[in-house]
């Protein structure tokens, strides 16, 4: 059964219908990489799937609980969606772990000592520990976004939703971040991922979408999708980034 | 003339008495002013209705009426209404409410200058408003307008000589007082003067001692 289920999603700013309906099925354990042109709607529709926008028309579910509308609290949505931006958004005052534990201790009401150790735990994982007390501003981008990655999986989501988590860095730290993501998704986390990052789509996602004007265009498997694409959208929109 | 310090030599408890009014209402005013800042700007800045608009009077009519028809409003207008209020009690709320409204609108300023991802990260944490005001935006903000905090507690120090005129025995109460005394104005309110002064630059030394404390994140970079 699928873990996270959207159905005709629908999204306008003003006049402007960025998502036309949108109907996508993901298991659980599934890296599904969301492709397109900028002004495809592939970020409004991560957005959505968290409820950072509010859509207009259709559902998301996420295992067998309805997530939009009022039907789920913000606290009980961060337990079940993780997310990653594109600008890391570390809290600049304060350190590493404070980042990590805010939420565990704020919205789930972890008792301080086990947060810390859950913090400690996350940040083993995206090799972040040794610099658990450092300021976000004393670290490099791909530190802060490994740091901003553990502090999403401090909630133990079910699903983790990544924006253009690699368009911020230097080309030289994109790859500690990819390393990071590819991990997480070999140990079985289901990731949404809005990428333009082609190789790592290609080699790590199990499904690529392709987003084209506010719907999905064309999707399926890595190889097939860049070596056969069925429409001339989606080939042109390969020549010109490959 | 001939300067003669001396002549305040038996006046030094009433200058002692004074200073010690001044500062107790100062460290006093300084903290309750900033937390009532706290509470307003939240409800202005990230709620609306009632509540946001009623503060949002008090902090116009604070900004737009002299100090000291507030505090004469306070001290002659509360008791003809039958609510009576010590000269004392007058000047601290007065003052308290004065630090309460300027601050309010530092510290707004600071919050209008989150930035978007800040909000949208702590909501997609699960964090409620208030949760995200405090543990979140608060800081930061504090931070960037720091500056500014600094001096609006320093103007109301200074503005606390006013409350002189409700025979509060502040420090220039007392100067006043002893120059009536000793006809000696010259060296009393220089005297005065140099203690406020002194006053001044020991509150924003032990502010910059706390923001050191306090912002210790932004020393490791640009944020």
């Amino acid at each position: 059964m699928a873990l996270v289920s959207v159905k005709d999603l629908h999204k306008s700013f003003g006049d402007l219908e960025v998502l036309k309906g949108i109907d996508l099925d993901i298991e659980p354990g599934e890296v599904v990489a969301v492709i397109g042109r900028s002004g495809s709607g592939k970020s409004t529709f991560l957005r959505c799937l968290n409820q950072l926008e509010q859509h207009d028309w259709g559902t998301i579910h996420l295992a067998d609980q309805r997530l939009d509308g009022s039907a789920m609290s913000p606290g009980e949505l961060s337990q079940n969606v993780g997310m990653v931006f594109q600008s890391f958004n570390l809290f600049p005052h304060k350190t590493v772990v404070e980042n990590v534990m805010l939420a565990p201790v704020v919205v789930k009401q972890t008792p301080r000592a086990e947060a810390r150790k859950i913090a400690e735990e996350v940040l083993d994982k995206v090799g972040m520990l040794e610099k658990v007390d450092a300021y976000p501003a004393q670290l490099s981008g791909g530190q802060q976004q490994r740091v901003a990655i553990a502090r999403a999986l401090a909630m133990d989501p079910k699903v983790l939703l990544c924006d253009e988590v690699t368009s911020a860095l230097d080309p030289e730290l994109v790859g500690e971040v990819l390393l990071v993501l590819e991990s997480l998704a070999a140990e079985g986390m289901t990731l949404i991922l809005v990428t333009h990052e082609m190789k790592f789509a290609r080699d790590v996602s199990h499904r690529v979408v392709f987003m084209h004007q506010g719907r999905i265009h064309e999707s399926g498997d890595p190889q097939t999708l860049f070596t056969q694409p069925k429409t001339p959208e989606l080939s042109q929109f390969i020549a010109s980034v490959l | 003339m001939t300067l003669d310090f001396s002549t305040l030599l038996p006046y030094s408890g009433e200058i002692m008495e004074g200073l010690v009014t001044t500062l107790w209402l100062t460290v006093v005013t300084t903290f309750v002013g900033i937390a009532l800042a706290i509470v307003v700007a939240y409800v202005r800045d990230l709620e609306s209705g009632i509540m946001s608009r009623l503060l949002g009077g008090y902090v116009e009519v604070v900004r737009n009426t002299p100090f000291i028809v507030q505090l004469f409003f306070l001290f002659f207008g509360l008791p003809a209404l039958g609510i009576p209020i010590s000269a004392t009690v007058a000047a601290l709320v007065a003052m308290i409410l004065n630090l309460g409204a300027y601050t309010a609108e530092i510290l707004r300023a600071g919050i209008d200058s989150t930035a978007r991802g800040q909000h949208e990260a702590s909501r997609a944490l699960g964090l409620s408003r208030l949760q995200s005001y405090r543990h979140v935006v608060l800081v930061p903000a504090f931070s960037r307008v720091y500056p500014s905090l600094i001096s609006q507690c320093i103007i109301v120090m200074l503005g606390s000589a006013v409350v002189s005129q409700i025979s509060v025995f502040d420090l220039t109460y007392a100067a006043n007082f002893i120059q009536s005394r000793n006809f000696r104005g010259f060296e009393v309110y220089l005297v005065v003067t140099l203690i406020y002064l002194l006053l001044a630059v020991g509150m924003r030394r032990s502010f910059e001692l706390v923001g050191r404390r306090l912002f210790a994140f932004r020393q490791g970079g640009s944020a």
